[in-house]
């Protein structure tokens, strides 16, 4: 890592520093980054780290750590208070609308619940993801190229929909529709993917094929995947790093081999009896 | 924990029975006592709410010299008179052919008069709204202005409008037009905040135009709520323009208005009939189209 991690919020983060920093290029790098939705409380609290290539980073926390909030601030869909986001050299916070719609494109997001314009058939939601290389007056009129819908069936194919490509995505599964989600999410031939609970709303089965497309996206494509998780156990599974977060603030950033039971419980912020319930979020 | 759990849970009849006599004994009755209390207190309610109302019109009625009990025992009298003048005789269809027309350039006023204020009512809509709207003091002009025009009934529109526009077949379509604008705007308003929110977000993540938004992600999130609307409204206009035509000399009302006015209630009945028809027709057609794009 580019950046000392200075995480000592929660007992025994620290040794998660120990893990070697990896040869790869940084795609992200955040420092001191503040969201405040009211004065006396923040969302994100001077947050600091840097993602690299080719890297599956899992963020955990308990609701209302500021996970989505953070998602959010790095594509600028909330706009943060204070601190940079630096992402391929250029500072996020200092882009202009234009610059930042070209940013956007390189960015591409994954919903917990799909955020498909359901009434359109699962091709059109997938040529969505174009829409930020194309012209106003074309991506209005939904003009994509020959080349754009090859790749767009292509990629269908390996999500092992493509016989859908013609079926309004109202009549999807959950599954199904989160892999239109991350269809359009690859159509935008991105750097940085962020997946906001990409797996919340989904049955176990159907969540372990989604984090194992996650997983063969940063394996076989080299993009970097940025993950919010409620299950710890998906997380330490499929995850090359864990950053965790407690009311705002980063409380752990390192590898889920150093993430211990009393670390999971200190950021869940459970004590004594409650210990026996954090068997069942693992 | 789920041990733990179990097991505080069934120690408490083991604390909670020793007490005195078994728990269907003392807690059925008392159990009975509030079931039987709380719908007698509701009942109680009810009745009391009704009795105020009926109070209330009878005080209302006597101010106004209003006799309600004479007034219901006239009832069949009236319903008599109506039925023996206002149905139509062989002779009243022999004005068919005036009527037709007329109710024809109704039907028409009435649909201009919606897709018009439909087409701008969408781009107020779209502006003003909380998901895709372009913010600032906009989203608070587009409400005024939808509430000012949606509460100025329609009639009254058609008398503002009388004394600019005169007698003509525009005062009316234009009347119709302005009260439909208020009124789709709010409604469109509404459907688009509540279809369109997390599809926007996600465009807007790919780096979506302003307009690539709208076009992609609103319009086709909304066009059922959209189409379902003017629908209604081209039926409610029908309805609306026969008494605006009354006030603007113009199309069905106007009929209907002469036949009155000249004593020929079989003419104004069959007026009447045929106006029942064709908001029927339209209300079948639109709840047929309603479900074939639902």
């Amino acid at each position: 890592m580019d950046t000392p991690v200075e995480l000592c919020t929660v007992e025994g983060a620290e040794d998660a520093k120990t893990v070697e920093d990896v040869e790869k290029p940084v795609v992200l790098a955040i420092e001191g980054l503040c969201k405040h939705y009211t004065k006396d409380r923040a969302a994100l609290h001077d947050i600091s780290f840097s993602l690299h290539t080719g890297e599956l980073i899992s963020v955990i926390g308990p609701s209302g750590a500021g996970k989505s909030t953070l998602l959010r601030s790095i594509n600028r869909l909330i706009e943060f208070d204070a601190g940079s986001i630096i992402f391929n050299s250029s500072d996020i916070s200092k882009l202009g609308r234009r610059d930042l719609r070209a940013l956007r494109r390189k960015i591409s997001m994954i919903f917990q619940h799909y955020n498909l314009v359901y009434r359109l058939t699962v091709i059109e939601n997938v040529l969505h993801g174009r829409l930020g290389y194309k012209s106003t007056f074309a991506g209005m009129l939904g003009l994509y190229s020959e080349d754009e819908k090859i790749k767009a069936l292509d990629i269908l194919a390996q999500l092992d929909i493509a016989e859908f490509a013609y079926v309004r995505a109202d009549q999807l599964s959950g599954g199904q529709m989160q892999r239109v989600g991350i269809a359009r999410a690859l159509i935008q031939d991105p750097t940085l993917v962020l997946c906001d609970e990409p797996v919340a709303s989904l049955d176990p089965k159907s969540s372990r094929i989604i984090m194992g497309y996650l997983r063969s996206i940063v394996d076989t494509l080299g993009i970097t995947c940025l993950v919010n998780l409620h299950q710890v156990d998906f997380a330490l599974e499929y995850s090359d790093r864990i950053l965790a977060l407690r009311k705002g603030k980063l409380v752990y950033d390192g590898a889920p081999a150093f993430l211990s039971q009393d670390i999971i419980d200190d950021i869940y912020g459970m004590q004594g009896s409650e210990h026996a319930e954090t068997d069942s979020v693992r | 924990m789920a041990t733990a759990q179990t097991a505080s849970v069934a120690q408490k009849p083991d604390t909670a029975q020793p007490t005195s006599a078994p728990l269907t004994d003392t807690a059925q009755p008392t159990g009975t006592k509030r079931i039987t209390a709380f719908f007698r207190r509701r009942s109680l309610i009810i009745g009391a709410v009704a009795l105020g109302l009926l109070l209330f019109n009878l005080i209302s009625g006597g101010f106004l010299g209003f006799d309600a009990i004479s007034t219901v025992l006239d009832i069949p009298t009236g319903l008599a008179w109506m039925f023996t003048h206002f149905i139509p005789t062989v002779e009243s269809f022999s004005k068919l052919p005036n009527i037709i027309p007329q109710l024809f350039s109704t039907i028409l006023v009435s649909i201009a008069a919606s897709c018009t204020a439909a087409v701008i009512a969408l781009v107020f809509a779209v502006l003003g709204s909380r998901s895709v709207g372009i913010g600032g003091p906009v989203q608070f002009i587009v409400r005024c202005i939808a509430s000012l025009f949606r509460n100025i009934p329609t009639v009254a529109w058609a008398l503002i409008l009388l004394f600019s526009f005169k007698q003509s077949e525009f005062t009316g379509y234009l009347a119709l037009f302005l009260s439909s604008f208020g009124y789709l705007t709010r409604c469109f308003l509404e459907s688009i905040d509540e279809v369109s929110g997390s599809a926007v977000e996600a465009l807007r993540a790919t780096g979506a135009t302003y307009g690539q938004l709208v076009a992609q992600a609103v319009l086709p999130l909304s066009a059922t709520a959209i189409i379902s609307w003017m629908l209604y409204m081209i039926e409610t206009n029908v309805r609306d323009a026969t008494l605006v035509g009354i006030l603007t000399g113009t199309g069905i009302g106007f009929l209907f208005d002469l036949y009155y006015k000249s004593f020929h209630y079989d003419q104004a009945g069959l007026v009447i009939i045929t106006i029942v028809i064709v908001v029927v027709a339209l209300e079948l057609t639109s709840n047929y189209v309603r479900r074939a794009i639902l």
